[in-house]
């Protein structure tokens, strides 16, 4: 039986008991998915969730779609192979700051390149949850975790960076505090063709709990943060009253009336890496939102399209002639 | 040419090492040699041994490249022990390979390349063809670069491109002194240089420059014959390679499966033809991937066995320890995969382009936790074949991944190969679970073997993964007992295909003095050495080895009848030490070498012969 029927956000949730901790960020995303595929529409036989290792890695066990629970960093590369040999699948990858872009940031660069048509939700908590608190590749310079009593001296990531360095042609960044919002960004990521990387500021209430609250908090993450929105002016504040205006290779803090529009579709990753500078910058707001977004050729697509260009041209290759090749020789 | 009077002298068996610099196209004359070898009937075995290095320094001893073919009237096993003609194109060929040659042998050597700096770049303190190095040979000296541009004066090739056509003056001449057409080659040559007059004219005059200059020159004394096989077994043939019969098997095996095969792959020494074979065939749907490492590799292909493929990946020793977590993972979620190690000599980077069979315990012991994997491994080139469909019915029957073993004496050396009749080959159907009724992830047939649904399926949405899982519902479970039962079950599961594989023949006469135990590559020389002992009338048997884990029923029988049991094996004696514990009723003895080079007849034969007549 397929399903035609309209299936609600909770057709989505499999049997099982979820084990996260009570106020983790990882319920707001599963729920997240959970009605964004139910709004698209999507066949639940049609959805393969593939994880690595880590807290967020779970995340396959609870939902009611087929699902792959990998090994530690190598959810792109499994998801990769799901892709490649079935591409009317809709696969998503499930990953953390630990698994994606440490263990795993090979497999995520390298699948960011090839355009695999993945969607790629990496929950960033800044820590590592699951081995109980040591930090991550993406926890600031000087977190005291349990590996770093005096403080990191670890370089983080800047995770969006990484993405668009690699040639994503979908990058965004969204927030589990903020449901709607996260809802638009993964419908987005969702209808995007081709890899579609996805960070999700994820607050670890064990163990770097308040990591993302200037952000996050109701009283000082409207004039700390800018959504944007696709063909919009660049607009924030409590009273939509600030704007950012691109200037050069920066942004700068405007009148409202004067923001410039933010365009994601650009095929240079120029604007959205300009973007990413405000995170450096503790006077300007953090942005979010999609920040690229534009359609190019998939590996799926292009593995395909290849095998069926050489099968036209070849004809279908049957297994006598891969044996009795023109250079064999027959003994009566 | 018909006009030639030269002596015919019949030789029933040949060996021709050709070896020269890595420029110098000794890989692509042995072959030309090898494919004519092939049509004219002969039985043939080859072995190229070049560097791990691309190009060395020129004329450098490291950068000398050789092939090796053995041909023959009878049936032959092994690539040659010690070669009869050398041919060495430079110095350094010469230096690193004229001991291996037989007392009186023919060495042909390219003069043209004998200069002083030549001579340095070989590190040679001396030249080796005056300084009596060579006697007791029959040296042949002839500047080959020299007679290669006369025969191409007026060519419009510059004299560097000139030069390279060397090989095929070369190669002419060793087609006359051995009684070979040559028009197979220039088949060849219109076929590889027909949009490129001047390379064909150029390589065409060459060759048959060579092969008059053979009869011209009286060089030689005679020409030789080699008659073909009389008894051959009727059929088609083809030469093959290990790498390519693994290919062919392994896309074979996926259509006898009914599935599409995938290839998820990451270039390493000696394995990469594999993955380079594969990547040809799009138009049987097969799908290569060349992933970022090793472990995207197997991890693509362990996806794509998710998605209903038949995953598969190729990789070599070092590749092999990278993709260990994702074996277990293949493991424990129980899906079909075929994993090829072609081995190499090791430890870590080790000998790349040299022969080992040092990977077996890694094989079948190398992960953590329970991780039971079936093992099989090729004998020659032509078996590769057999043992990689082999290889894919237990993937699917058992639903388990599998290693097949080949190594680089394998994966490079040829041989012809008899094609079996496809409707001959065995069929193992996959049989999707499309029932939702009683399915769980863990429900398994009489084989315990776990149902197979793919994802697209309605109503089987289901999860697997690293994770241990309850054996009924197929949630996750940390549950003591069940954890043990999983064991056992994937355990006894890989135990029972002992059900479906023959006990290895044996061969000799009952109740053998000498019992010789042997797998892999191995095979030819052991075969050759026993049955040389059997002619004299020893009472030595011989057992080969396919199956490797789980070891076939009926061994103890065979073990039983010999006094005593010998292992020869590229390796610290793996397999005596797996049989040790199996069986300790019984005493193996092991006989390694672990030099790079796979072992010779003649050596083996002395040590049996030492272990008879100690017994006497």
């Amino acid at each position: 039986m397929s399903e035609l029927q309209q299936l609600k956000a909770k057709d989505f949730k499999s049997n099982q008991e979820i084990r996260w901790c009570p106020g983790c960020g990882d319920y707001s995303i599963i729920a997240g998915v959970q009605a964004v595929l139910a709004d698209i529409g999507v066949a639940r036989e049609n959805v393969v969730m593939v994880s690595g290792i880590g807290c967020s890695s779970r995340f396959p066990y609870y939902m009611e779609t087929y699902g792959f629970h990998g090994i530690h960093g190598r959810a792109n590369a499994i998801a990769t192979g799901v892709k490649v040999a079935n591409p009317d699948l809709q696969v998503w990858v499930i990953t953390g700051d630990g698994d994606g872009l440490s263990i795993g940031g090979n497999h995520m660069i390298h699948s960011l390149r090839r355009n695999v048509d993945l969607k790629i939700i990496l929950f960033n908590n800044e820590i590592y949850g699951l081995t109980k608190g040591q930090y991550s590749p993406t926890s600031p310079q000087g977190l005291k975790t349990k590996t770093s009593p005096y403080g990191s001296v670890d370089a983080p990531f800047n995770p969006l960076q990484l993405a668009l360095g690699s040639g994503s042609t979908f990058v965004a960044r969204t927030l589990d505090t903020q449901p709607k919002h996260m809802k638009e960004v993964l419908a987005a990521a969702a209808a995007h063709k081709g890899s579609a990387f996805v960070e999700v500021w994820q607050n670890c209430v064990i163990f770097n709990d308040g990591c993302f609250k200037d952000w996050t908090d109701k009283t000082t993450r409207d004039e700390q943060t800018i959504m944007l929105q696709p063909g919009q002016p660049m607009v924030y504040g409590k009273d939509q009253d600030k704007g950012l205006k691109i200037d050069g290779f920066a942004l700068k803090i405007v009148p409202a009336a004067e923001a410039s529009a933010w365009d994601p579709t650009v095929d240079s990753a120029g604007p959205a890496f300009v973007m990413t500078q405000l995170d450096n910058d503790p006077a300007m707001p953090r942005p979010f939102g999609v920040f690229r977004s534009v359609r190019k050729p998939t590996l799926d697509e292009l593995v395909h399209e290849q095998i069926g260009t050489v099968t036209t041209k070849r004809g279908p290759g049957a297994l006598k002639d891969l044996l009795y090749t023109s250079d064999c020789w027959t003994v009566d | 040419m018909s006009s030639d009077t030269s002596e015919i002298i019949r030789q029933d068996d040949v060996t021709i090492r050709f070896a020269g610099d890595s420029g110098d196209g000794m890989q692509l004359t042995g072959t030309q040699f090898t494919d004519t070898t092939a049509l004219v009937g002969n039985d043939l075995a080859t072995f190229p041994d070049f560097p791990a290095e691309i190009r060395a320094p020129a004329g450098t001893r490291a950068g000398v490249s050789g092939f090796q073919i053995h041909f023959s009237s009878a049936d032959i096993y092994t690539p040659g022990d010690a070669p009869d003609v050398l041919v060495a194109m430079n110095p350094a060929a010469l230096i690193i390979n004229y001991k291996d040659l037989k007392p009186g042998g023919i060495v042909l050597v390219n003069t043209g390349s004998f200069t002083e700096k030549d001579l340095e770049r070989a590190d040679c303190k001396t030249n080796p063809l005056t300084d009596g190095s060579l006697s007791g040979f029959r040296v042949i000296q002839e500047d080959i670069n020299q007679r290669t541009i006369e025969a191409l004066a007026g060519s419009p090739l510059g004299k560097k491109d000139v030069l390279r056509c060397k090989n095929f003056f070369t190669l002419g001449m060793m087609y006359w002194l051995f009684s070979r057409p040559i028009e197979p080659t220039l088949e060849w040559l219109e076929e590889k240089f027909g949009k490129k007059p001047d390379l064909f004219d150029a390589n065409t005059r060459a060759l048959k420059a060579g092969y008059n200059h053979g009869e011209l020159l009286r060089l030689f004394q005679g020409r030789y014959e080699v008659p073909k096989v009389d008894n051959v077994e009727p059929g088609t043939y083809r030469n093959i390679n290990g790498n390519q019969a693994v290919a062919l098997g392994l896309v074979a095996g996926a259509e006898l499966a009914g599935l599409k095969a995938f290839l998820g792959s990451y270039p390493i020494t000696p394995a990469t033809d594999i993955l380079q074979y594969m990547s040809v065939m799009k138009n049987h749907g097969v799908i290569t991937c060349q992933m970022e490492d090793e472990i995207a590799g197997i991890c693509t292909a362990i996806g794509a066995s998710f998605a209903g493929h038949l995953g598969m990946t190729n990789t070599s020793g070092p590749g092999l320890a990278l993709k260990t977590e994702a074996m277990g993972l293949a493991v424990i979620t129980e899906l079909p995969l075929v994993i090829v190690n072609v081995q190499r000599g090791g430890p870590s980077t080790g000998l790349p382009t040299k022969v080992e069979q040092a990977d077996l315990l890694q094989c079948i012991f190398g992960r953590n936790g329970e991780a039971p994997i079936p093992v099989i491994s090729c004998s020659s080139p032509a078996d590769a074949f057999e043992c990689a469909v082999e290889a894919c019915r237990i993937a699917v029957e058992y639903m388990t991944p599998v290693i097949l073993l080949s190594d680089n004496y394998i994966a490079n050396g040829a041989e012809p190969w008899k094609l079996p009749a496809i409707e001959d080959l065995p069929r193992f159907e996959v049989k999707f679970v499309t029932d939702p009724e009683g399915y769980t992830p863990y429900t398994r047939d009489a084989k315990l073997a776990r149902a197979w649904a793919k994802p697209g399926t309605p109503d089987l949405m289901h999860r697997i993964g690293g994770l241990e899982k309850d054996a009924r519902t197929g949630n996750v479970s940390y549950d003591p007992d069940n954890h043990q039962i999983m064991c056992e079950t994937r355990l006894a599961k890989v135990m029972g295909i002992r059900d479906s594989i023959p006990t290895p023949t044996y061969y000799g006469p009952d109740a053998p003095d000498l019992l010789v135990v042997s797998w892999g590559s191995t095979y030819g020389a052991t075969r050759s050495a026993v049955e040389a002992l059997q002619k004299e009338g020893r009472r030595i048997g011989r057992l080969h080895m396919r199956h490797m884990y789980p070891l076939p029923y009926g061994l103890p029988e065979i073990f039983a009848s010999a006094r005593r049991i010998v292992l020869p094996e590229m390796n610290f004696g793996q397999l005596a030490r797996l049989l040790t514990s199996e069986y300790p009723q019984f005493k193996f003895e092991q006989h390694y070498k672990v030099k790079g080079k796979p072992f010779f007849a003649p050596e083996l034969k002395a040590h049996f012969r030492t272990i008879l007549e100690e017994m006497a």
